[in-house]
This record gives C-alpha cells, sequence and structure tokens, in this order.
C-alpha cells in the first residue's frame, strides 16, 4: 500500500547533543518524523525522550544548550530556534507534566493558545472534550490528572499544526482514562502528524507507525512500530524488563 | 477617637503609595524573576519632572499634568532600562541584581549633583492642601487622594490583568513562563509591557508622595522602596489584592506604632515581615494532614502507576 518514494520528512533531527548543567545527556539522537501518522518515541526512563523534545522546541531547562547536530522542519532548519517561532511554524506541545496553567480556567488555557494567524478549531476541541465545555470556567488546578491532559492535547489541536509532540500523555492515569486518551490521539492523528513519548507499550502497538528507540541519549532503533514490538527479545534488550506489551490496558477493545 | 481616625487614614494613604509601588514590583518579579532594585529611582526621577511641571503650572490643572508627566517619566525609564539592560541579562539573576543595584545607587545620586541634596517643597494645589472633618478628626484632603488614585490602579490593573490578551500571558507567565512560548506567544513583548506598567506605577507614586510628604528629596524613592519590598514579601506574589491588602497592613502598622509605640513604625514593620514569614508553612515542607496521609498505607486506587506498561 505504501509508495514507493517516500515524501520527505516533516521532521529531521540529525547527531543531536545536548548538555544540561554540564552533562551530556543527548549524545547523538537521530531520527525522522514522516509527515502522516504516529512516530512513537520509545525508551526506558532517563534515556532523553523529554530532553530530545525539549531541544526541537528550543526548551531545554536550567541552561540547558544544543551542543551539535541540527533540527529541520519542512526543510527548514530550527536548530537553536527561539521556541515561540518554532511553535509558530506550526509545532503543537503537550509537554511531560502537562503545562497546564493551574490558575487560569480551562477556557483561558485555550484562549492562551490561540495563535494569531491560524484558524481555532473550537468545534472540533469541544466534539472530542465534551467536557471541557462544561468545564470551561473552571480553573485547570482543579481538574483531574486525566482532565488537565485533556486540556493539554486540546491546545495542540485548537491551530492548525503541522506537527504535534505528545510526551507521556498517559503517565500516572488510571487505565480507564489511558484509554480514553488514546482514543482522542488516534481521532488527533487522522489530522496531524504525532509525535508520541510514551511507555505504555499497547498504545503505541495500536498508534504508532514508526518508532524510535533511545538509549543513553542516541538513537539505537528506528522502525516500523509494529516489527519491533512484535520481536520480543528486541523490546526486552531495548526497553527493558518493564516492556510487557498489553499489559493492564485494554486496546484490545479496538482489535476484537 | 481622633487621634485613631487620623492614623488610620493616613495609614491608609501610606499603604496606597506602597500598594503603587508594590505591585509594580510584584508583577515585574512574578513574570520575570527579575527583582527591579531600580524602581525606586524610576520614583525619585518621576517625583522631579513632577515637581517641575507643577513648579510651572500652578493650581489643579498643574498637578493634573504633572502627574501626566511623572506617569511618562516612570514608563519611558521603565522601558529604557528594560530595553538597553535587563533584556539581555534574563536568566542571570546575579548581573540583574548587579545592574539594578547599581542604578539605584547612581541616579538618586545623579539626581542629588543635578538637583541639589535638600528636599525641595512640592507644590500643594490649594484643593488638596487643606483638611477635612471626620469623626472628630482634621484629615489631610490628599490622603483621600491617594487612596482614590490607589483604588483606582487595583481595579485598573485587576481589569487589564483579567479582561486583555497582555494580562492573560502575563497571568499565565507568573506561572509557568515556558509553557507560555511553548504556545506560540513571544513573552518578551509581555515583559516590556509590564516593565512599562510597573513604571508607570512608580512614576504615580512619585507624585503622589510628593503630595503625602509635600516635599521630594533624592533619596525618597530608594527608602519608600524598602517597604514596598516589605510589602511585595507579605503580600506575595499570587494577586494583585494580596498585594494591597499587605500595603494597608504595613501602611497601618507603621502609622500605629509611630504614634503608640514611640516612633518605633519602621521596627514594627520588620516584626510584621518576621511574623508573617515565620508563620508561612515552608514550601515543599508537607504540611500536618499530608504527613499524615504518608503514614497511611496507599489505598489501591491510587496505584496507577501500575497500569502502564
Ligand atoms: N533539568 C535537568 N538537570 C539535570 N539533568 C537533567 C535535567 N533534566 C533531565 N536531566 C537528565 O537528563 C537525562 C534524560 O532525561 P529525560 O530527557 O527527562 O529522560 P526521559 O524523558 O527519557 O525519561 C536524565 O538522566 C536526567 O537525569
Ligand atoms: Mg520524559
Amino acid at each position: 500500500m505504501n509508495a514507493a518514494v517516500p515524501p520527505p520528512p516533516l521532521l529531521e533531527i540529525a547527531g543531536l547533543h545536548a548538555e544540561i548543567a554540564g552533562s551530556r545527556v543527548l549524545q547523538g539522537v537521530g531520527f525522522t518524523v514522516p509527515a502522516a501518522g504516529v512516530t512513537a518515541l520509545l525508551g526506558r526512563n532517563g534515556v532523553g525522550k523529554t530532553t530530545t523534545v525539549r531541544a526541537v522546541l528550543g526548551l531545554l531547562p536550567d541552561g540547558g544548550r544544543v551542543t551539535a547536530g541540527t533540527v529541520t522542519l519542512a526543510g527548514e532548519d530550527i536548530t537553536g530556534e527561539p521556541t515561540h517561532v518554532t511553535v509558530r511554524r506550526g509545532v503543537g506541545y503537550a509537554p511531560e507534566d502537562r503545562g497546564v496553567f493551574a490558575q487560569l480556567t480551562v477556557a483561558e488555557n485555550l484562549k492562551l493558545a490561540e495563535r494569531p494567524g491560524s484558524a481555532h478549531h473550537y468545534d472540533l476541541v469541544h466534539d472530542l472534550f465534551p467536557e471541557l465545555r462544561a468545564r470551561r470556567a473552571q480553573r485547570a488546578g482543579s481538574l483531574s490528572g486525566g482532565q488537565q491532559q485533556m486540556v493539554a492535547i486540546a491546545r495542540t489541536l485548537l491551530n492548525d499544526n503541522r506537527l504535534v509532540i505528545v510526551d507521556e500523555p498517559t503517565k500516572g492515569l488510571a487505565p480507564r482514562v489511558v484509554t480514553e486518551v488514546a482514543e482522542v490521539l488516534q481521532r488527533a492523528s487522522h489530522r496531524v502528524p504525532l509525535l508520541l513519548v510514551e511507555q505504555n507499550l499497547a498504545l503505541v502497538r495500536r498508534l504508532a507507525r514508526d518508532a524510535v528507540v533511545l538509549d543513553a541519549g542516541r538513537t539505537v532503533h528506528t522502525g516500523p512500530a509494529a516489527e519491533l514490538l512484535a520481536d520480543r527479545e528486541l523490546t526486552t534488550a531495548l526497553l527493558g524488563v518493564g516492556a510487557r506489551p498489553g499489559h493492564a490496558t485494554t486496546p484490545s477493545g479496538g482489535a476484537a | 477617637m481622633d487621634t485613631f481616625v487620623l492614623l488610620t487614614l493616613t495609614g491608609f494613604g501610606l499603604g496606597a503609595l506602597y500598594f503603587l509601588i508594590a505591585s509594580g514590583l510584584a508583577l515585574i518579579f512574578g513574570l520575570m524573576d527579575v527583582l527591579n532594585f531600580a524602581h525606586g529611582a524610576f520614583l525619585t526621577v518621576a517625583a522631579y519632572t513632577a515637581w517641575a511641571t507643577a513648579d510651572a503650572v500652578s493650581g489643579m490643572g498643574g498637578l493634573l499634568l504633572a502627574a501626566l508627566v511623572g506617569t511618562a517619566t516612570g514608563v519611558a525609564l521603565a522601558v529604557a532600562v528594560e530595553f538597553v539592560l535587563i533584556r539581555r541579562l534574563y536568566g542571570r539573576p546575579k548581573e540583574q541584581i548587579l545592574v539594578t543595584v547599581g542604578l539605584s545607587l547612581a541616579v538618586p545620586a545623579a539626581v542629588q549633583t543635578l538637583a541639589g541634596a535638600d528636599a525641595r517643597t512640592f507644590p500643594v494645589p490649594d484643593a488638596l492642601a487643606g483638611t477635612v472633618g471626620v469623626l472628630g478628626a482634621q484629615v489631610p484632603v490628599n490622603r483621600f487622594a491617594l487612596i482614590g488614585v490607589a483604588l483606582a490602579v487595583l481595579i485598573g490593573v485587576r481589569l487589564f490583568l483579567d479582561r486583555t490578551r497582555y494580562g492573560l500571558v502575563v497571568r499565565a507567565g507568573v506561572e509557568d513562563r515556558a509553557m507560555v512560548t511553548a504556545l506560540g506567544v513571544d513573552v518578551t513583548r509581555a515583559f516590556t509591557v509590564v516593565f512599562a506598567l510597573g513604571g508607570a506605577l512608580a512614576g504615580l507614586a512619585g507624585v503622589l508622595g510628593g503630595l503625602y510628604f509635600g516635599s521630594l528629596s533624592p533619596h525618597q524613592g530608594t527608602g519608600l522602596l524598602v517597604f514596598a519590598f516589605v510589602v511585595v514579601v507579605i503580600g506575595g506574589l499570587g494577586s494583585l489584592t494580596g498585594v494591597a491588602l499587605a500595603a494597608l497592613a504595613v501602611g497601618l502598622t507603621q502609622q500605629y506604632a509611630n504614634y503608640y509605640a514611640g516612633g518605633y513604625g519602621d521596627l514594627a514593620v520588620v516584626a510584621l515581615l518576621a511574623a508573617v514569614v515565620l508563620a508561612r508553612p515552608v514550601p515543599g515542607a508537607p504540611r500536618a494532614a499530608e504527613r499524615l496521609r504518608r503514614l497511611l498505607p496507599a489505598p489501591p486506587a491510587a496505584r496507577t502507576e501500575g497500569g502502564r506498561a
């Protein structure tokens, strides 16, 4: 079914090295994100997934910086560009800790995400997250973790984006909520390509077409997600003993 | 009773002055993590330009013009300092402190060289020079002017924060500046706006300080700044209303203690500061309820981590 000549990548990361607080966290990350579908960024805790995403966005904490390598978005070099400039190129970002403004209302969180020069798809957001409409006047800090994650994802879908980056959206959520988030991400992935950092392999299996695995700040594997996940030995070697596909969540609901 | 009324309304007036200075400090620190020691210098320079205006144009019209000139002076200075110095030093707190402390010393010294060390009489128009009888006390009219202006500023700044896009960016930026940029917002523009707003309020405070004290001197701003910092520490960065209430508490404490405790107003403010700081829970230190919860076994429902592969 796939075309013989793959289209040029949407995002290309090459030889990325980054330091945070003097420690070399990234030491050669390189992969591409195609212009469609979900690309999963995998790896054990602390291997540099979040740092990679933050480096792409120019958001390294504690004076961290990119020391080598390039980041290219749709053919343009965006390495070291100010964060807001990159985002305005059409990148949505839902960070690991959700980055929801606790003191602002749900509506204000969304309003802040409205980018000038883009359509604002409130119809889509309210269709995907009817609860957010009902709770629009509520302070985001008083929402549950799952609801906050919905706000974070909704902010990335409000504007026309070329790429949406979502970092561990199911972290710390109850299994039922994980399923809800997975459904939303699946629907979102039909509209916009996703770069998804995720530890839940069942969810990765369900959503991702491509997979990238990092270890100790380096890319150690790239390829189709299904192939990686089918190879029990490889997943165990790359992702650790905790990697038990299918455990505890119910993506099988979709397969049944 | 009449003394108490006079002290109270004077405390309110002083609190109004502190509020104008402290609200700018709190906004600037809250959004940008910049401790602006030069804020008092803005006030001093504004007081002098306002004085020059009120000296040239007499009456109520002159005062209004002076207020305008003073406010504009504060804005111009603040924007210039933000643009030329602070902007280059974001994320470098030590250098920022050195630069703003440097300004806080150099600017009053320059003012002293230009205008002389002696205090000058601030021309107060007749309409604001008298007193009004309130419950048997003769209260200077200017106290009410200060209270009125501070209330108007409180309402105005709250409307700005609650109803405008810049206000939204500022409130969000106080919480998590990096995330604001990650939504595509150029937060440095909000920095300039907030600095300008802070400068405007400091400038206005310079004019009102002239009214309140009836005089101005090169170190007026720096002296007031100390109390404004105390107000910010007590009121916190979370809400403008908190800053307003803290300003009121400091103003009143100072007035009451100066009169009833033999002139120890400044010391009483420090005691108030210490009491508030010590009573406040240490961030990160678990509260009693939290400590109790940790002692009990976690209920199974809370263990969602197990749901991840
Ligand atoms: N702010 C920071 N200061 C110092 N080291 C950090 C910081 N953030 C992350 N690191 C280090 O970088 C490494 C990678 O972290 P991270 O990118 O968050 O991993 P992942 O998202 O894959 O779990 C870890 O070893 C972590 O200790
Ligand atoms: Mg991470």
